[in-house]
């Protein structure tokens, strides 16, 4: 048995709420966060709804403390990355009395410790967009005369860029990565951080992801007519598309030696963990949702759990015709008739693409603690007709020990995690 | 991370400067012409018989055909779909391809060229080309990072569900292309092409001249 | 432009639109376009409502109507003629 990955800390960001605790509570009271654009600059602001992020960039800029021109994808992984370490209560060695370690030009950057012990910490986040948000700024200045624009607005345009500024942000310096594998991006950090404890590289790992709106995003989905015009319904027999949301997720992974050190009562686990390759199309997810069904089976496989201990299951479910019917398929496979609870929260937040992975982890690890699940909205006729499998309604008193969250990207790249109580 | 485990590769290829070399030998060559033109050179060359390969964007032809070079031809991997993955890095991303989709974003975008804007895109498309239904990763690294790419391979292994994985720097911008794959496997091939997995064998093809590891 | 021609030209406008390898004379008009007949998938299918916008100023109202309009040469050549903007009649 490999050794076990704790979840320390959490943070999340989205168009539900500011922090952990907002989410939730929209969550519970069942408030999406999708309506028109406000924030973005787009001729599809009438068009199609959107789960924005309640805020300027300015309003970001101040409530992270920066100055200077900041990507928006930057400043919301900062926010929430820096929720999950102080959720954590991991300290930087020499910046006392501040816990988040901004340590911002210091490059006192090897001193995190967890209580007594030293430990080596590691940022992995995922994001699709990256700086592509100021790069849209620019543009119009550059087309127009090409000694025009403010280049401090490209700098930041590579999706490693913005995890290089988090990292410093924060004061993370052991290891920085990035990932980039679309919509799986932050389930595959999830991943690749649990791994890197397993093998001893790591002792805490900052792992998730972060995606602002884009015109680029925008346009892009338009194009392959999979944008729905009216608020998105994921897994019903009538759902038309998905509603593009931005945010940010996070999760704090920790070894068993530094939650000890931590002292705080470690209650849930990574247990499992797989990605696989569909391997049918660019975009399109194979109509026997192979990809999905292997991720599933591998991370249970792997957390060495039945069918039948599968509590829950946060889906990828992001309203189009193509995923859900993929991932219903697959989810058949595995379970026949003796389904697990089900429900997309893709419906409160819109789908934040790289960030999914990362915010729904959030969520999961909640309903866990708390034993509650969480439901999809606007569902008239669910794809899954047997009564009681869909969550339509916030539940309490829920008897779960696990959950699976499944993240499905282009490129066919599919994965599922499954955090479990211990 | 478990470091015993022996492992090979047991065939290379290097796409640039419009050569490809597979293993130590220049495999073809096409001097004096623009990269695209190179590319349905190799392509012809390699008997692809593949007319998907003419709608991908370049950084996918470009891995296809690089990944055609140690993949295709005959070779029998002799595993499952499942324990077959992919590591792949470049420094451009998907970039290529996201310049040549927002210069359409004024008129009518084309959603054939939005699916490549991104750079696991050809991850997919070398799997649905050889049936590779393991893990895959896509990382973007200022320079290739042998070291990182060795490890995160070995770990892949270490977890036991994997038994070759294409591995190695696929990129493109413009005229500026570098395809280099490694097949990695925990069997030798019995071949002299056949040589240890470490950093110093991926950096010395990588860099040597001719494609070849001395 | 004559039904006849506007045929030709669809199959230009497609070879070109889609990175086919074919030539004009290969696709037979009433051939199906997807799956048995020149293989098309679901990304060509959003080219084609783009190629239709582009190049003939129809506009799909949207994406359910495609696999009908789409199912061959002929029936897109009969659904640009009965869909033409007036001033290119």
């Amino acid at each position: 048995m490999a050794a076990p990955v704790y979840i320390a800390g959490l943070g999340a960001v989205s168009a539900i709420g500011d922090n952990v605790q907002e989410n939730i509570s929209s969550l519970k009271e069942g408030r999406a966060g999708l309506g028109p654009v406000r924030y973005l600059r787009t001729r599809h602001a009438e068009m199609f709804p959107v789960g924005e992020v309640k805020a300027t960039n300015e309003e970001l800029a101040i409530r992270c403390g920066w100055t200077g021109t900041n990507s928006r994808t930057a400043m919301l992984g900062y926010l929430a990355a820096k929720e999950a370490l102080e959720d954590a209560g991991l300290s930087l060695h020499g910046h006392a009395g501040d816990e988040a370690g901004r340590s911002a030009g210091s490059g006192m950057t090897e001193g995190w410790m967890a209580g007594e012990l030293a430990c080596r910490v590691g940022l992995i986040s995922a994001t699709s967009v990256g700086g592509m948000d100021l790069t849209e700024d620019f543009f119009p200045a550059f087309m127009a005369n090409p000694k025009a624009g403010k280049l401090s607005q490209v700098y930041q345009h590579e999706c490693g860029a913005i995890t290089e500024k988090m990292a410093l942000e924060l004061g993370v310096s052991d290891f920085v990565t990035t990932i980039s594998t679309a919509c799986s991006s932050s389930a595959n950090a999830i991943m690749m951080g649990a791994r890197m404890i397993r093998s001893g590289l790591l002792d805490v790992v900052v792992a998730g992801g972060t995606d602002a709106l884009s015109r680029f995003t925008l346009n892009g989905f338009n194009t392959l007519m999979i944008l729905d015009s009216q608020l998105c319904q994921p897994f019903d027999k009538g759902r038309r598309g998905l509603n593009l949301g931005e945010g940010a997720g996070f999760v704090v992974l920790v070894s068993e030696q530094v939650a000890k050190a931590l002292g705080q009562s470690m209650d849930v686990v990574l247990s499992g963990y797989c990605n696989a390759n569909d391997a049918h199309h660019q975009t399109a997810s194979s109509p026997e949702g192979i990809g999905s069904y292997t991720a599933m089976k591998g991370a249970m496989k792997m957390a060495g759990l039945e069918p039948a201990e599968i509590g829950y299951i946060n889906l990828h479910g992001t309203g189009t015709q193509n995923n859900d019917a993929s991932e219903s398929t697959a989810i058949q496979r595995i379970f026949g008739d003796a389904y697990p609870r089900m429900s997309s929260t893709k419906s409160f937040t819109g789908h934040t693409l790289a960030a999914c992975g990362g915010i729904e982890a959030v969520y999961t690890v909640v309903s866990l603690r708390q034993q509650c699940l969480f439901p999809g909205l606007r569902i008239e006729v669910p794809v899954i007709d047997k009564p009681g499998v869909m969550v339509q309604v916030f539940e309490e008193d829920a008897d779960i020990r696990h959950i699976i969250s499944n993240s499905f990207g282009f490129g066919g790249n599919c994965s599922s995690l499954i955090f479990s109580l211990v | 991370m478990s470091h015993t485990q022996q492992l090979y590769i047991n065939a290379a290829c290097r796409i640039g400067n419009n050569q490809a070399w597979k293993d130590g030998q220049l495999f073809f060559e096409q001097a004096g012409v623009p990269g695209d033109e190179f590319m349905v050179g190799l392509y012809r060359k390699l008997n692809l018989q593949y007319p998907k390969w003419y709608k991908m964007d370049r950084l996918s032809k470009l891995g296809v055909l690089a990944a055609e070079i140690v993949l295709g031809m005959g070779v029998n991997l002799n595993c499952q779909p499942g324990e077959k993955a992919i590591v792949l890095a470049n420094s451009h991303s998907s970039l290529d391809t996201d310049a040549r989709f927002v210069s359409q974003m004024e008129e009518i975008p084309s959603p054939a060229v939005f699916v490549y804007t991104l750079p696991n895109i050809v991850s997919g498309e070398i799997s649905i080309r050889h049936c590779f239904k393991g893990e895959q990763a896509f990382f973007v690294s200022s320079r290739p990072d042998m070291e990182f790419l060795y490890s995160y391979v070995r770990a892949i292994f270490a977890d036991g569900r994997t038994r070759v994985c294409l591995m190695g720097w696929a990129d493109i911008l413009g005229e500026q292309f570098n395809a280099t794959l490694y097949r990695v496997s925990a069997d030798s091939d019995d071949s002299v092409h056949s040589m240890e997995f470490n950093t110093q064998n991926l950096y010395q093809y990588f860099y040597h001249e001719q494609g070849a590891v001395s | 432009m004559n039904r006849e021609q506007l045929v030709e030209d669809l199959k230009q406008q497609i070879i070109e639109q889609l990175n086919l390898q074919v030539k004009p004379e290969e696709i037979v008009a009433g051939d199906p376009l997807f799956n048995e007949g020149l293989g098309l998938d679901s990304i060509d299918a959003l080219e084609l409502i783009v190629l239709m916008q582009q190049k003939y100023r129809i506009k799909l109202a949207n994406a359910e109507e495609g696999p009908k309009v789409f199912q061959s040469i002929d029936t897109m050549a009969d659904y640009i003629i009965a869909h033409q903007p007036a001033a290119n009649k």
